[in-house]
C-alpha cells in the first residue's frame, strides 16, 4: 500500500433516527413505509404562521443517547435555524442545535488489536430529518417525499480521533451496539436509520497539523464505510505522491464503481447563517430530569461482555461478540434460565444460529427462535434425550417454525432409544436374521460389527443411542 | 459594522436572489440604515442583564410524543407545483 508514510485521520458525524411515535415538532407520524407525502401537515411542510412544539420523548432519547455515550448534559440548551436551499426541505431551513447541544465531551472505548482506545465524542444533538428525494430516469425531474421531514435524528460528531478505516468501523460497530441498548433507535442502516459521513485527511507521520481533509458521503453499510474510507486514504496519497494538493470537498462514495467522486466545494456549501429559532423557546434540564432519565439507561455492552467473562467463565472473544446487539444478549441470558452450560449456549449461538442469519441476511428480530428454546435443547442434550447430532436438525427446524424442542422431537420422532429392553429386543432380532455376521465377527472381524449397528439403526430410524447398541450387540453375541 | 455591496452579493447568492446593479446599492443602503439603526441598543448599559436568544421568558414549552392525523393529501398537493404519482414534482436536482 502506498500509504505507509503517512497516518490517517478520520472523524465521523453520524445520524440517528429516534424512534418516537410522532415528529419532532408536530404530531404527524414517524411510521416507516407509508405511502409517500402522507404523514404530513401545515407545520412540517414549513407552512408561513405555524409553531412548531417540541416532542418530550425526543427530548428524552436524545439525553439518554448522549448520557450513554458519557456525555455532559447541557442544563441550558436550544434551538437554532440552519439555512439551505435543496428541495427535500420544504422551510428552506433546519431546526438543529448550534452552539448549545444536548451533549458534548463524551467518549466510547473500542477494542483494536487487543487493546484498548478511547475514542472522543465532540457532541451530540438534537434535530429534524429531511424529506427523501428521488431522481427520475432520465434526469428530468427529482420527486419529494416529505413523510421523513421532521422525524427526530441526533447527530453524534466524534473527535478526529481515528487512526484507520478498520477503527472507523469498530466505532460504528460499538456506537450502534450503544444506542440500541438504550432503545432509542432501529439503527439500522439499510433502512436509513443510522447514517454516517466521514471526515478524512491523511499526513506524514510525526506532522501535528491535519491535512486537507475531504468529507465523505453515502456509504450505506458498515462495510461500505470501511471501504470507502480505505479507497479514499490511498486517493489522498495518490494525489500527493503525484505533487499535487488534496482539495478541501464533499466525495460522493459509489459502492458499485469502488470509487469516490467530487460532488461540491466545501468553501460553497457551508455558509448556514445559524441564528436562534424564535419559534421554540430555551430548554432548560435541571439535575432531576436528568437523573431520571439516566436511571432508564440498562447495562450496556461493555458492562455486559465484563459480566458474562466473569459470571460465566464466558471466552472473551464469545462475549464480545454476543454483546455486539442486545438481542443476542438478551437471547443468551434467557437460555441460561433453561440450562447452566453457558460455553454450549454461546457456542450453538456463533455457530448454527448466526450462521443461519448470515447466511440467510437475517435478523435475530426476523426468526421465531428464543432464548428459552435453544436452553430447553441443550437440556435435552445434557439429558440424553436427543443426540448432538439429532439437535442440528432440531435447531434448525427451531429457528424456521419457532416451535419449542420437546414438540419438534415428539412430532418427528426423534427421541433417542435409551431403554435398554427395547433395544435388546431389537438387537436379538437382528442377530437372529444375520448368521453370517455374526460368526464374521466371531472369527474375528471386527468390521462386521458394524454392518450389525447399522441394521439396528435402520430398523430404529436413527433413534437408538449407538454406545448403548454397539454395547448390547457385543454382550449378546459373546 | 456596514455592509458592503460584496456582502450583499454574497447574501444575494446565498438566498438564490438575482439582483441587478440598482438593486445591489439600494440594498446595501438599506441594510446599512437599518444595522445603525440597530446599533443604537450598544448605548444600552447592559453589564448586569444576563444575555438571551429569546424575548419570551418562557421555557420547556414540550407536547407528549402522541400523533395526530395528517392532511388529507389532497390538501398537501394544492401548493406544490407539480405532482406526480402520490409526490411532488421539482426541476431534477443533480448532488
Amino acid at each position: 500500500m502506498s500509504t505507509t508514510k503517512f497516518e490517517t485521520v478520520i472523524g465521523l458525524e453520524v445520524h440517528v433516527e429516534l424512534h418516537t411515535n410522532s415528529k419532532i415538532f408536530c404530531g404527524c407520524s414517524t411510521e416507516f413505509g407509508a405511502p409517500p407525502n402522507s404523514h404530513t401537515c401545515p407545520i412540517c411542510l414549513g407552512y408561513p404562521g405555524v409553531l412548531p412544539v417540541l416532542n418530550k420523548k425526543a427530548v428524552e432519547f436524545a439525553m439518554k443517547a448522549a448520557m450513554a455515550l458519557n456525555c455532559e448534559i447541557a442544563t441550558e440548551s436550544k434551538f437554532d435555524r440552519k439555512n439551505y436551499f435543496y428541495p427535500d426541505s420544504p422551510k428552506a431551513y433546519q431546526i438543529s442545535q448550534f452552539d448549545k447541544p444536548i451533549g458534548e465531551n463524551g467518549w466510547i472505548d473500542i477494542e483494536i488489536d487487543g487493546h484498548t482506545k478511547r475514542i472522543g465524542i465532540t457532541r451530540l444533538h438534537l434535530e429534524e430529518d429531511a424529506g427523501k428525494l428521488t431522481h427520475v430516469d432520465g434526469g428530468y425531474a427529482s420527486l419529494v417525499d416529505f413523510n421523513r421531514v421532521g422525524t427526530p435524528l441526533v447527530e453524534i460528531v466524534s473527535e478526529p480521533d481515528l487512526r484507520s478505516p478498520e477503527e472507523a468501523r469498530l466505532y460504528l460497530e460499538k456506537l450502534k451496539a450503544i444506542i440500541q441498548y438504550c432503545d432509542v433507535s432501529d439503527v439500522k442502516m439499510e433502512q436509513g436509520s443510522l447514517r454516517c459521513d466521514a471526515n478524512i485527511s491523511i499526513r506524514p507521520f510525526g506532522q501535528k497539523e491535519f491535512g486537507t481533509r475531504a468529507e465523505l458521503k453515502n456509504m450505506n453499510s458498515f462495510s461500505g464505510v470501511k471501504k470507502g474510507l480505505e479507497y479514499e486514504e490511498w486517493r489522498q496519497a495518490d494525489v500527493i505522491y503525484s505533487g499535487e494538493e488534496v482539495v478541501q470537498e464533499t466525495r460522493r462514495w459509489d459502492e458499485s464503481k469502488g470509487k469516490t467522486f467530487s460532488m461540491r466545494g466545501k468553501e460553497e456549501s457551508h455558509d448556514y447563517r445559524y441564528f436562534p429559532d424564535p419559534d421554540l423557546v430555551q430548554l432548560y434540564i435541571d439535575d432531576e430530569w436528568k437523573e431520571r432519565v439516566r436511571a432508564s439507561i440498562p447495562e450496556l455492552p461493555d458492562s455486559r461482555k465484563k459480566r458474562y467473562t466473569e459470571q460465566f467463565d464466558l471466552p472473551s472473544y464469545d462475549a464480545e461478540v454476543i454483546t455486539t446487539s442486545k438481542h443476542l444478549a438478551d437471547f443468551f441470558e434467557e437460555s441460561l434460565q433453561y440450562t447452566k452450560d453457558a460455553k454450549s449456549v454461546s457456542n450453538w449461538m456463533m455457530g448454527d444460529l448466526l450462521g443461519y442469519l448470515n447466511a440467510n441476511n437475517l435478523e435475530l428480530s426476523d426468526v421465531k427462535v428464543t432464548g428459552k428454546g435453544l436452553g430447553e435443547m441443550i437440556d435435552l442434550i445434557e439429558k440424553g434425550t436427543i443426540s448432538s447430532k439429532i439437535a442440528k436438525q432440531v435447531f434448525k427446524e427451531m429457528i424456521e417454525s419457532g416451535k419449542a424442542p420437546q414438540t419438534i422431537v415428539e412430532e418427528k420422532g426423534l427421541v433417542q432409544i435409551s431403554d435398554e429392553g427395547a433395544i435388546k429386543t431389537i438387537v436379538e432380532q437382528i442377530i437372529e436374521k444375520n448368521p453370517q455376521s455374526v460368526s464374521d465377527y466371531k472369527s474375528g472381524k471386527q468390521k462386521a460389527i458394524g454392518f450389525l449397528v447399522g441394521q439396528v439403526m435402520k430398523e430404529t430410524k436413527g433413534k437408538a443411542n449407538p454406545g448403548l447398541v454397539n454395547k448390547l450387540i457385543k454382550k449378546c453375541i459373546d | 459594522m456596514s455592509i458592503s455591496i460584496k456582502d450583499v452579493e454574497h447574501v444575494a447568492k446565498l438566498a438564490r436572489l438575482d439582483l441587478n446593479e440598482k438593486e445591489k446599492n439600494q440594498f446595501t443602503k438599506q441594510l446599512n440604515a437599518i444595522l445603525q439603526y440597530a446599533e443604537k441598543l450598544n448605548e444600552l448599559d447592559t453589564d448586569n442583564i444576563q444575555p438571551t436568544t429569546h424575548v419570551l421568558e418562557l421555557t420547556n414549552v414540550m407536547r407528549e410524543d402522541e400523533t395526530r392525523e395528517s392532511l388529507p393529501l389532497k390538501k398537501v398537493f394544492l401548493n406544490a407545483p407539480e405532482e406526480e404519482d402520490g409526490q411532488i414534482r421539482v426541476p431534477a436536482v443533480l448532488e
